[in-house]
């Protein structure tokens, strides 16, 4: 069990990597549908001693949501826009995975204090989530098209997932749905925002939107 | 159990020529060709040896020491470097810190004869090996460090034994791409060409002939042996006691790092050569993460 | 004490007379003289203190501020060996050097200036008053910037000499305050301010700010890459290897005094240590003038060393022993390695800048045909600066890594991960660097073919210059084969600086076994290199061995020009750091259809002198600027400033 969790946890933060060095915008969205799974299997293997109905309805939702109709949504704005990766971000990839291992440290160092004797998973978990929020906090931060903010909203809510789980609180998927929801709404948002600017535009860089702000 | 030290570092001498002859296969079989046989390395070593040289009118002593700095570290590494769970010949409490060195040393000296020739293809080779050799250091040393603090121990031979299980798939990956960068394998460098884009470490040995590249090439072998070895013993289980038995389950495992290598080889192509540092800075990273892991 | 002070009458005779001597051959024989007697007189002097514990001279009557107290202990014995062994090699290979300025120049004065370059600094070493002190550092400050400005007739030196006296008196300023604070009711003898300490970290970052001005720490190291490139090559290897080295001792004595070591002053040496060392290196590789880069180099190895040093007082402090001693004696180890091959490398520069008449790298090349000694003994200096075993810089480079190897598994988690992985990436990256650097610097010059006709015709340097290489090379390999002699002797200079701490039975013991075996390994690389040398000799004897050119791959109208130059060799890794470095690139193309001229420039400028201390002092000359109009060139008027400044105090101190 502990040796299927570790890996699982090694897996996320390996993924989250990939992430955050990766250009093309295909890959990324594939990369957060196995993280959506990989938080699932998790999140049911934390309470799969005593899940009820509306867990398995919540965690329905959940995998329905994050691995079905989010990375669809995307898809179809990656295809309509044409744009298939990011060429010229703020921060360059090799910096953005040396920036990746300082959070880490970063998230390891301040979750050390916190420790939670009280949960029924890895302590590893905590500090795990906490670079999960970090790395997608750095994605909105570094990269300049839209579409890969949205990216990073979603990593983030990914971490806020995974605290939610290593905090275990009694009802942990009502906060966790009330942010997912959050995230669909904006997701959708951003969505066909980014479809209508980049139809007005002819290119969805959010730093020349900038151009469109009051003197 | 001292016996089985003294053939390790016996079968390396004799067998590392073979590692370069598996990869050849590994790649022809996936090509679909026959391919080399795999001895052809034993072939082009006797051939070389018996062959006159050619040296170049710009060069000095450097030029001529380097072949044997070259061999004489490989011979030393082997000494130095344990297999499975046999321990190393020379093991001594910092043997690691040494073996990266040492194989400085021999860098060292193949840049310096490559700029000797004053030849403009050697020096890009040079330029581009000190760089890469750059990243790939700290990603060893770090992944060196993973495996000291998780086995409690500072010698090579001891922490290998000592280690425990989960995080030595991630540290076996960052000590592999090392070895593919260091041995100038194919993300990083294609071994069977020295032309424009793969002008790496092939070019910079391009003016030693006759018995000066066997030498090198002899040596280069048995850096591959030295890396694969360090890899395979993050493979072999721990639970083999017997002498034998660990040395078998450790050229087994070497003998799968090998064909790892040749597979790797065929299905993927080289890097763009400003994605490499991305690779190593990445390497880095996973030796980083496996000592977070470790101690928390 | 009898042997320092005949090294001192003698060095100190010897700049009394010098200046007299109007005969360039008479000074240029008489100096070294005096230098390598005093050298050799100091150098027994320190050995005899790290072997039997030094002496203390008071002189029996008293100042205002405190007697003339003069302590040598093991670690100011082991310092007066470094300053030693380079003043006296450097005095042997000024002779040579010093030779062509020979009735254009006074050369007497120079060596009168060296003589006391040499004898201030070991007065700063032996010094146990802070007044003495300053006063001694004054003086190595003030003699070696006449020293730096020997040649004040070529461009550029007296501007590099101006920055350095600015700088070293900036941070002679911090250290007259932390003298200030030390001695609060006038005591600066260092026996009363070892007892009454206040505020030890406030004195430790004066320290490390004043010293860190001398010793080259990161933003403080500008004036290293002006002022030793303009100095003649003997004195910037006196410089760079034994005079930045006070910085250390001054740092190391204050901490000492100060009692026990605090975490933060382990964590403040080792961040410090890690940004200076990865800086130097990075700037050294990006030069193109040979003694640029080799005064970035010693920026890099002044991290080193601090990163050692950290890494011994984090030790201490957060009582692990068995780490501190390990980063201490690889720190201390470092200083000695570092002015070995340093002053080797310095030497080798100069002998080229002899034959060639540049310092430019991209007009070099192919000199090992012309000057095989310095060429191989530069390459030799090359791999100990590049921490290759078996020789010298490897041996400190492992002891500072195998404690914080040490403190992963030895301390259970309880010593701080975060400083041993710092420590490691450190010097992980600075070692490829240094190796990037350094192979670059060796091949360039000393290999391929030579770029221009001066390189063509170098010729080896006088039997002096070589003589002093070939020792220091021989020394370099001396102490990577004997290192675990060397740490055994040096362990009475190990114990004064942890005097105090409580060391719960660890030692050195279990490092000397592995350098033991290290030196082993390293004998036997050598063994087998001549082994296989020899064997390939006596097979290749019936052989054919023909000479040709490179080979070019079919093209054969091969030139000096198409080699790879020092720019292009370090072009892919600058580029790598280009937001640390900020390289310029200058390339200028022909867009025609049959293009003609072709150039391209690149430069890198130290980002800190031209980023920071630049606008800074330009703003300080606006103002000064501003209050111009004060100065109106009557005499009355300035005795009327006086006056009223007078009277001014005068009121403040009556009414306040």
């Amino acid at each position: 069990m502990n040796t299927i969790f570790n890996f699982l946890v090694i897996l996320l933060i390996l993924l989250n990597f990939r992430l955050i060095s990766s250009s093309r915008l295909t890959p990324c969205i594939h990369i957060l549908i196995i993280q959506a799974i990989i938080l699932s299997g998790v999140a049911w293997m934390t309470h799969h001693g005593h899940m009820s109905l509306h867990l398995y309805f919540m965690l329905a939702v959940n995998v329905l949501l994050k691995a079905v109709v989010l990375p669809w949504m995307l898809t179809r704005v990656v295809q309509k826009n044409i744009v298939a990766r990011e060429l010229d971000p703020f921060v360059g990839y090799t910096p953005s995975l040396i920036i990746g291992a300082v959070l880490l440290g970063v998230s390891v160092l301040i979750s050390r204090p916190l420790s939670l004797s009280h949960t029924l998973v890895e302590d590893l978990f905590l500090p795990v989530s906490l670079f999960t929020l970090l790395s997608g906090l750095f994605m909105i931060i570094a990269r300049k098209k839209a579409i890969t903010q949205v990216l990073g909203y979603m990593v983030m809510e990914n971490g806020i997932y995974t605290f939610g789980v290593a905090m275990a609180i009694h009802e942990p998927f009502i906060v966790e749905l009330s942010v997912l929801l959050d995230v669909f709404v904006a997701v959708l948002i951003m969505g066909v925002a980014i479809f209508h600017i980049s139809r007005e535009f002819n290119h969805i860089d959010t730093d020349r939107l900038s151009l469109l702000r009051d003197l | 159990m001292k016996f089985t030290i003294f053939f390790h570092v016996i079968a390396a001498f004799i067998l590392s020529p073979i590692l370069p002859g598996i990869i050849n296969k590994v790649k022809a079989f996936f090509a679909g060709r026959k391919g080399k046989p795999v001895l052809q390395m034993y072939y082009d070593l006797v051939k070389l040896v018996q062959k006159g040289t050619v040296y170049s009118r710009t060069t000095t002593w450097i030029f001529q020491a380097s072949p044997l700095v070259t061999a004489a570290v490989g011979i030393i590494g082997v000494m130095l470097v344990p297999l499975g769970n046999t321990p190393g010949m020379l093991a001594f409490s910092g043997d690691y810190i040494l073996l990266v060195y040492l194989f400085g040393v021999s860098r060292f000296f193949t840049v310096l004869a490559a700029l000797d020739t004053g030849s403009p293809f050697e020096g890009m080779g040079a330029s581009r090996e000190v760089q890469f050799s750059l990243l790939a250091e700290p990603a060893l040393l770090l992944g060196l460090c993973a495996l000291s603090a998780l086995s409690g121990e500072t010698s090579m031979n001891t922490m290998f034994t000592s280690l425990q299980a989960g995080t030595r798939p991630v540290l076996a990956c960052a000590i592999f791409i090392v070895l593919l960068a260091e041995n100038a394998r194919i993300p990083f460098d294609d071994p069977t060409t020295h032309l424009e884009l793969t002008m790496v470490h092939e070019v910079m040995i391009l003016d030693h002939s006759g018995p000066d590249l066997a030498l090198i090439e002899y040596g280069s072998a048995l850096k591959l042996w030295t890396y694969a070895s360090l890899t395979a013993s993050l493979i072999v289980p721990q639970e083999i006691v017997n002498a034998w038995g660990g040395m078998g389950a450790g050229f087994l495992a070497l003998t799968g790092v090998t064909v790892m290598v040749g597979l790797i080889e065929s299905i993927m192509a080289r890097l763009k050569l400003i994605r490499i540092p991305q690779l190593l800075v990445g390497a880095t990273i996973l030796s980083l993460i496996s000592l977070i892991l470790i101690i928390r | 004490m009898v042997l320092f002070t005949a090294a001192m009458m003698v060095l100190f005779s010897g700049v009394l007379i010098l200046p007299f001597t109007g005969r360039a051959n008479v000074a240029n024989t008489a100096g070294p003289a005096f230098a390598v007697i005093g050298a050799g007189l100091t150098l027994a002097a320190g050995f005899d203190a790290i072997r039997t514990g030094g002496f203390d001279l008071i002189s029996p009557w008293n100042y205002q501020l405190g007697a003339v107290h003069l302590k040598m202990d093991p670690l100011s014995g082991y310092f007066a060996m470094v300053i030693a062994i380079v003043c006296g090699l450097a005095a042997l290979y000024g002779r040579d050097y010093l030779k062509p300025y020979a009735g254009k120049k006074h050369l007497g004065i120079s060596w009168s200036m060296f003589l006391l370059l040499s004898a201030s600094m070991m007065l700063v070493i032996t010094a146990w008053n802070g007044v003495l002190f300053l006063v001694a550092w004054e003086i190595m400050s003030i003699s070696s910037f006449f020293l730096v400005i020997f040649e004040s007739h070529r461009p550029g030196v007296l501007s590099a000499g101006w920055t350095y006296l600015v700088a070293t008196h900036l941070g002679t300023a911090f250290l007259m305050v932390m003298f200030m604070v030390l001695g609060e009711n006038h005591c600066y003898d260092f026996n009363v301010i070892h007892i009454s300490g206040p505020m030890p970290t406030v004195i430790f970052i004066l320290a490390v700010i004043g010293f860190g001005t001398k010793a080259g720490f990161l933003p403080f190291h500008v004036w290293l890459p002006e002022a030793h490139p303009a100095a003649p090559s003997h004195v910037s290897a006196v410089m760079s290897a034994a005079m930045i080295k006070t910085g250390i001792y001054g740092i190391l004595r204050m901490s000492i005094l100060m009692g026990p070591f605090q975490a933060s002053w382990g964590w403040t040496l080792i961040i410090t240590g890690a940004l200076t060392g990865i800086f130097g290196v990075l700037s050294a590789l990006s030069q193109q003038d040979l003694k640029r880069l080799l005064a970035y180099s010693s920026v890099e190895n002044m991290g080193i060393i601090t990163i050692g040093l950290g890494l011994g007082f984090l030790g201490f402090a957060t009582h692990h022993p068995i780490i501190g001693l390990l980063g201490i004696a690889g720190g201390m180890l470092h200083i000695m390695n570092h002015a070995l091959f340093k002053s080797l490398l310095f030497f080798g520069a100069g002998s080229v800048r002899h034959a060639t008449h540049t310092l430019d790298m991209e007009k070099m090349g192919g000199l090992m045909r012309g000057m095989p000694i310095t060429g191989s003994t530069f390459v030799i200096a090359a791999g100990a600066i590049c921490a290759l075993p078996p020789l010298n810089g490897f041996i400190s480079e492992f002891l500072i890594y195998f404690g914080s190897f040490s403190s992963l598994y030895g301390s259970k988690g309880t010593f701080s991960v975060l400083a041993a992985v710092t420590v490691i990436i450190a010097l992980a990256l600075i070692g490829g660097l240094a190796l990037a650097c350094f192979t670059k610097a060796a091949g360039i010059v000393f290999s391929g073919n030579p770029r221009t006709l001066e390189a063509e015709q170098a010729k080896e340097s006088g039997a002096f210059m070589t003589t002093a290489m070939v020792i220091l090379a021989a020394l370099c390999g001396c102490i990577g084969a004997f290192s675990p002699q060397v740490i055994h002797f040096l362990g009475p200079v190990f114990d004064t600086i942890v005097a105090g701490h409580p060391l719960e039975e660890a030692s050195l013991a279990p490092a000397i076994v592995c350098l033991t075996m290290i030196s082993r390994v390293g004998v036997g690389l050598i063994l087998l290199v001549f082994v296989l040398g020899f064997l390939k000799r006596n097979w290749m004897r019936d052989k054919i061995v023909e000479k040709k050119s490179t080979w070019g791959c079919g093209y054969v109208a091969a030139s000096p020009r198409i080699q790879y130059t020092a720019s292009s060799f370090a072009d892919p890794i600058v580029s790598m750091f280009e937001t640390t470095l900020h390289p310029e690139k200058d390339l200028k193309t022909d867009q025609s259809l049959f293009p003609r001229a072709f150039s391209y420039k690149s430069r890198t400028k130290d980002i800190f002198m031209y980023h920071v201390y630049r606008p800074l002092f330009s703003i300080v000359e606006t103002v000064a600027l501003n209050l111009h109009w004060l100065q109106r060139g009557y005499n009355q008027l300035y005795v009327l400033y006086i006056v009223v400044t007078l009277l001014a105090l005068l009121f403040w101190m009556l009414w306040i």
